[in-house]
């Protein structure tokens, strides 16, 4: 299982990549690996608010659906259109192929999150 | 053998039919048909002969595994078998060729059918009214949640806008909540595989439309606290809904109605043995509480104690929800196997069912992890999480059980339980077949650790293997075209 040092990760297994105030929100591999393959990924409305645990999107795999949860509040300013065609990006690099971009109304929120060690005890933990 | 699709055997100018000569004038299709109504293209059916048109179909049907052909163990699915008195029965005159447009006083046999089987169906569960019109179980969830909405609506209870559901519910739970425009809050389970009571005090109030349970629950465990839980949500305004999912694990045992529950739907198709497979067609019954008879659909069937008759003057019903009587066959074939059964016998389905499911338990939770390991009910869940250190998957397990000649089990259901395999035998399983399935079972697990790959790449000896379901699902192909 793969974990990025430079990320912070929520309980919910979606991972955080902060640039300025904006947070790139994605699902870890640990995520990816359980669900299977993906084959449908239903994206937020650009404009949209969120607080935190927010659903922000749903991704079905052959297994099973399930709900990704914004580890952060703010508003929905990008989305990434290319995973409703080509879902099984997040099978392939789930650290490249983020789904939403939330414009941060409190960063103080990424306190919460846990460091990639924390994670990755968190992940042994639920295995 | 041939796998060529029936488009593809098409040759031009090939008849499976001769037509007689035409008696009257031959008139053009545009003089008879409006042409906004006609086709722009041929149809393009296939022209195959009498003879390939059998041999194709049958082939197909041989391919099928049916609950006729071998075991079926497809849990929270109730694939028991069907027995063949309810054709026999289906199909008697007096009621195979009535239709639904005659005069009440003509159809009165088939309206006492329908009439007493809401009675016996409202003795089975402990409700007061039922309606039969549902097609099908999800359909009996649409049903119940909106006869929730109309009763809080007609009481002026207009804040009650949420359906607290647990998280081992079946999928339909919460698409028929959502569908009848509540929305759907999970209710954690504890570490017994139940409610959290403790959470569940605390999610609900005000807002509390209902609660959505199914007992025993998809985990095949029986809800102990259920009476506690009935209370609680009944203390904070809302409704109970009993999913009948798995009514074969406590019927003439125990009843939704002596539980708390208000509404309860039962599902002909898996507990009262009418055909399952290829599409049913099944039936949904809904039973209520005397508090919600009101709301159900019209018409209701009513006896004035010298005819039957169907009464629609019922001002506060959610109205129809399916043409005619529902599937009147259906429930036909459900009246005919409650007679059959009778009383004791359908107790000793549930005795029966629970008794097979944790005979197949004990044998394979030595090879196989257990979440919960508690007495289980009618079904049970098991985790492949030991087979999975190995890379072999629940679903690569399944997938090799076709090789032995059985169904697989529901995979990768409930949620809550990784890699799992749900496995419900059903009261009408020998002994021998379930001595045969443990077997293979064990004989897998032991592949999984010995030669993984014969389970990773089964199934071996179907017509065909391994089928890519990622690519279906990504990129399916939903029909035949043909080449331009």
């Amino acid at each position: 299982m793969k974990v990025l040092e430079d990320l912070k990760y929520a309980k919910g297994h979606e991972w955080v990549r902060v640039e300025g105030n904006k947070a790139y929100i994605g699902i870890t591999d640990f995520a990816q690996d359980e669900l299977g393959d993906i084959v449908y990924i239903e994206l937020p409305e650009v404009g949209a608010h969120v607080e935190v645990d927010d659903i922000i999107g749903s991704i079905e795999s052959v297994k099973a659906a399930a709900d990704v949860y914004s580890p952060v509040s703010g508003e929905i300013v990008e989305v990434n259109e290319e995973l409703e065609t080509s879902p099984e990006l997040v099978n392939e690099d789930p650290y490249d192929a983020w789904i939403a971009v939330v414009e941060m109304t409190d960063s103080g929120e990424l306190d919460n999150l846990m460091d990639a060690e924390e994670y990755e005890k968190f992940c042994e933990e639920e295995a | 053998m041939s796998r060529k699709l029936i488009f593809e055997l098409s040759l031009e100018g090939k008849k499976g039919y001769s037509l007689p000569q035409l008696d009257i004038d031959d008139r053009a299709i545009e003089e008879l048909i409006p042409g906004k109504l006609l086709r722009d293209r041929d149809a393009n059916l296939p022209e195959v002969s009498e003879p390939e048109v059998v041999r194709h179909y049958t082939s197909l049907s041989r391919l099928n595994h049916g609950v006729d052909v071998g075991f079926y163990p497809l849990g929270s699915c109730t694939m028991k078998y069907n027995p063949k008195i309810n054709e026999d029965v289906s199909r008697l005159e007096g009621f195979s060729k009535v239709h639904p447009y005659q005069p009440d006083e003509t159809i009165q046999g088939s309206l006492r059918l329908l009439y007493e089987l809401n009675k016996i169906l409202c003795e089975i569960t402990g409700m007061d009214g039922v309606t039969l019109q549902p097609a099908a179980g999800s359909h009996g969830e649409l049903t119940g949640m909106m006869i929730i909405k109309a009763y809080h609506k007609n009481r002026g209870d207009e804040g009650r806008d949420k359906i607290l559901i647990p998280d081992s519910a079946h999928g339909t739970n919460p698409s028929s909540a959502a569908m009848a425009g509540f929305q759907v809050v999970e209710i954690p389970s504890n570490d017994r595989g139940s409610v959290d009571v403790e959470a569940l005090k605390d999610m609900v109030g005000k807002d509390t439309a209902g609660l959505m349970l199914t007992n025993p629950n998809t985990l095949g465990l029986f809800e102990e606290d259920i009476i506690e839980i009935a209370q609680i949500v009944h203390d904070a305004g809302g409704l109970l809904y009993y999913d009948g999912a798995n009514a074969n694990a406590i019927m003439g045992i125990t009843r939704p109605g002596d539980m708390g529950f208000d509404i309860v739907h039962l599902n002909l198709h898996k507990t009262f043995s009418t055909p399952h497979g290829g599409g049913g067609p099944g039936a949904g019954p809904v039973g209520v509480v005397t508090e919600l008879v009101p709301y159900l659909p019209s018409p209701l069937i009513q006896f004035d104690g010298q005819k039957y008759y169907l009464d629609y003057d019922r001002p506060l019903s959610i109205g129809r929800i399916k043409s005619f009587f529902g599937n009147f066959g259906v429930a036909l074939k459900a009246y005919a196997y409650i007679l059959t059964m009778g009383p004791e016998g359908l107790r000793e389905v549930a005795e029966t069912a629970v008794l097979n499911a944790n005979y197949v338990m004990e044998k394979l939770k030595s090879y196989y992890d257990i979440s919960y390991d508690r007495i289980c009910m009618h079904e049970f869940v098991l985790s492949a999480q030991r087979q999975k250190k190995e890379d072999v998957s629940a679903m690569d397990i399944s997938k090799r059980l076709i090789d032995f000649g059985f169904h697989p089990p529901t995979t990768y259901f409930p949620l809550i339980v990784k890699e799992a395999l749900m496995i419900e035998p059903t009261e009408t399983e020998s002994r021998e077949t379930l001595d045969e399935f443990i077997e293979a079972m064990i004989q897998i697990a032991k592949e999984a650790e010995e030669e993984p790959d014969k389970v990773q790449n089964a199934p071996h000896k179907s017509p065909i293997g391994r089928l890519d379901e990622t690519k279906a699902a990504r990129k399916p192909k939903l029909r035949w075209q043909p080449e331009e």
